[in-house]
């Protein structure tokens, strides 16, 4: 009886210490979230979001940060759509042409899980090494192609999962009809186009975040690029580089940019939720 | 007509193959260009006495790395303190006892913590557990410090890879058979007992891989870490202390290091260092998790 008794409250325990680890866990986001948006809420206006840094603009003066918005944008969108164009077709070719089985699939998969680890740091320092043999200095296009390499394993990673989700029967009755492997990838793109913005919006969102990719290889200019060979400034740069600043004004701004890159990626998880769900229902 | 088809199918087939080949390259590029880029470096000092030497002065010409890779580790090995009971715990309670409505609404907010980027962790470590600890924790202890030390970078890094480590030991955890259970319960087990003695024996190599991933995704994590640790080339020999990580490094040098011969071959060189560590690491955890979702298949 003893025995049990002890037994039942250590099971009390564990489950109370299971309670308190899963509330740290999801209160750590509200925290960030709570934490960015109280700092950075009385330091967002209209101004902020819809202009170029002005004289000063770094000492506390007029501006907003546009420049680093429209950059962001400019590289993430690019870079997502070209690491799309790279990323489906190879996930279609290993598993529509090559086939699940074979070795070479395999060794790939495996070889894009492991450059889906590799740190966007270690992107960075390998494209500014090339840029620097190639004399190109920077700017936009370094970090497009810095940033694409970066994201090709998220999109070829997702659209395999989705692949495989893919009943094997559609396959074989498509294939039946006599179509050509590249007949039989269309019929399959058409039934995962939900989750196929997923995967882009997956890559578009790590795109957005990257500092440490962007770091070495886009640099950062006030204004908008007008050429692709022009340096760039990008969002998640413009927070670091203010908030280093001692000037409170410019922390303040630090804060409310820091504000607008959260609502980007909330809206961003928002329709991957969506679409996600979306793709679960066609099933 | 059957002709076009074949024509437009092999086109297809042919030009793929040739991304596939270009995408994989790029792990070819990153070894062979780091490694070319180091070798000044290894023709200036030896790999043993660059990994042990404690001054880091590349004005001077000495280039240890000691202090940075002391400091990665420290990061993450208080990273990984924190995170992995909190996972464990998260994890076996969302696969073993919460009802499906709260796992629905917890897994999505796990994935909007995936979906932060490092610099929102870096802004928070800054406006959050820089002063926690600089105000309330090392006050404890009583230790004055500025708050920029390797103990808020192993805070920060431990909230990033909560997401990573919690999905992966969910989706292990989910792994382990029903009848497994079933049988230890019915011998009259509480699920405490049967979570300890069945479940996490059972799912040990998945656990043990669910790790191996997030100490790589640690050990390369930049921006964050570079923000609230302080950045002071010095071995820590407190957890109070700043630390110099070795991402750290690379962000901070990149401008300036053009101007002495070496400097850039010793970035370089710690930019090799990480990618070989994580490559291992990433393989390791991998192939595990390989042969754990193959065993599941068949």
């Amino acid at each position: 009886m003893d025995n049990t008794k002890r037994r039942l409250i250590s099971e009390k325990i564990a489950k109370g210490f299971m309670h308190l680890s899963g509330i740290t866990v999801t209160a750590s986001l509200f925290f960030i979230v709570g934490t960015i948006l109280y700092k950075g809420l009385p330091y967002l206006n209209w101004e902020m979001v819809s202009q170029l840094p002005k004289g000063g603009f770094y000492i506390g003066k007029e501006g907003g940060i546009l420049n680093a918005i429209l950059g962001s944008l400019y590289l993430a969108g690019v870079a997502t759509a070209l690491s799309a164009f790279i990323g489906i077709p190879i996930s279609l070719y290993l598993n529509i042409y090559l086939g699940t089985k074979s070795k070479v699939t395999q060794f790939s998969k495996l070889l894009f899980d492991v450059l889906y680890g590799v740190p966007s740091i270690v992107y960075g320092a390998v494209g500014f090494g090339i840029m620097v043999y190639f004399g190109i200095r920077a700017s936009l296009l370094g970090g497009i192609l810095t940033v694409t390499l970066l994201t090709i394993p998220i999109v070829v990673r997702t659209v395999d999962e989705l692949i495989k989700t893919i009943p094997e029967d559609l396959k074989n009755v498509t294939l039946s009809l006599g179509t050509t492997r590249w007949e039989l990838a269309k019929v399959m793109l058409r039934s995962i186009r939900a989750g196929l913005l997923t995967a882009i919006l997956l890559a578009f969102g790590r795109a957005i975040g990257d500092v440490a990719g962007v770091l070495l290889t886009t640099g950062f200019s006030d204004n908008l690029p007008k050429y692709i060979d022009e340096p760039a400034a990008t969002l998640p740069l413009a927070i670091f580089f203010q908030l280093s600043s001692p000037i409170p004004e410019v922390q303040g701004r630090a804060y409310a940019s820091a504000l607008v890159l959260t609502i980007i990626i909330l809206i961003i998880v928002v329709c991957t939720h969506i679409l996600q769900s979306k793709q679960k229902n066609r099933r | 007509m059957l002709n076009t088809r074949l024509v437009k199918d092999t086109l297809v087939k042919r030009s793929t193959f040739l991304l596939l080949l270009i995408s994989l390259s790029v792990v070819v590029i990153i070894a062979v260009g780091l490694t070319v880029k180091s070798i000044p470096l290894f023709e200036y000092s030896n790999i043993f006495q660059l990994l042990t030497d404690k001054v880091w002065a590349p004005m001077k010409g000495s280039f240890g790395f000691l202090p940075f890779i002391a400091g990665t580790l420290a990061v993450t090995l208080i990273s990984l303190a924190i995170a992995i009971p909190l996972c464990i715990l998260t994890a076996v309670y969302l696969t073993e006892y919460a009802s499906d409505a709260l796992k629905n609404m917890m897994l999505p907010l796990v994935n909007i913590l995936a979906a932060i980027p490092p610099v929102l962790y870096g802004v928070w470590g800054v406006l959050f557990i820089v002063p926690l600890i600089q105000l309330y924790i090392a006050p404890i202890f009583g230790v004055v410090t500025s708050g920029y030390s390797v103990l808020a970078g192993g805070i920060v890094l431990a909230v990033m890879i909560f997401p990573i480590m919690i999905s992966i030991m969910v989706e292990v955890l989910q792994t382990i058979p029903y009848e497994l259970k079933a049988a230890s319960l019915s011998l009259g087990a509480t699920k405490w007992d049967t979570i300890k003695h069945v479940i996490l024996k059972k799912a040990k190599p998945g656990i043990i891989a669910a790790i191996v991933l997030s100490t790589s995704r640690a050990f390369g994590e930049t921006i964050a870490v570079l923000m609230v640790c302080g950045n002071v080339p010095k071995v820590p020999t407190s957890i109070f202390d700043a630390g110099y990580p070795i991402p750290a490094l690379i962000a901070n040098n990149f401008g300036e290091m053009m101007s002495i011969p070496l400097y850039e071959s010793a970035l370089m060189f710690s930019a090799l260092l990480l990618f070989v560590i994580i490559f291992i690491f990433n393989l390791i955890s991998r192939l595990i998790l390989r042969r754990l979702e193959g065993g599941l298949d068949g």
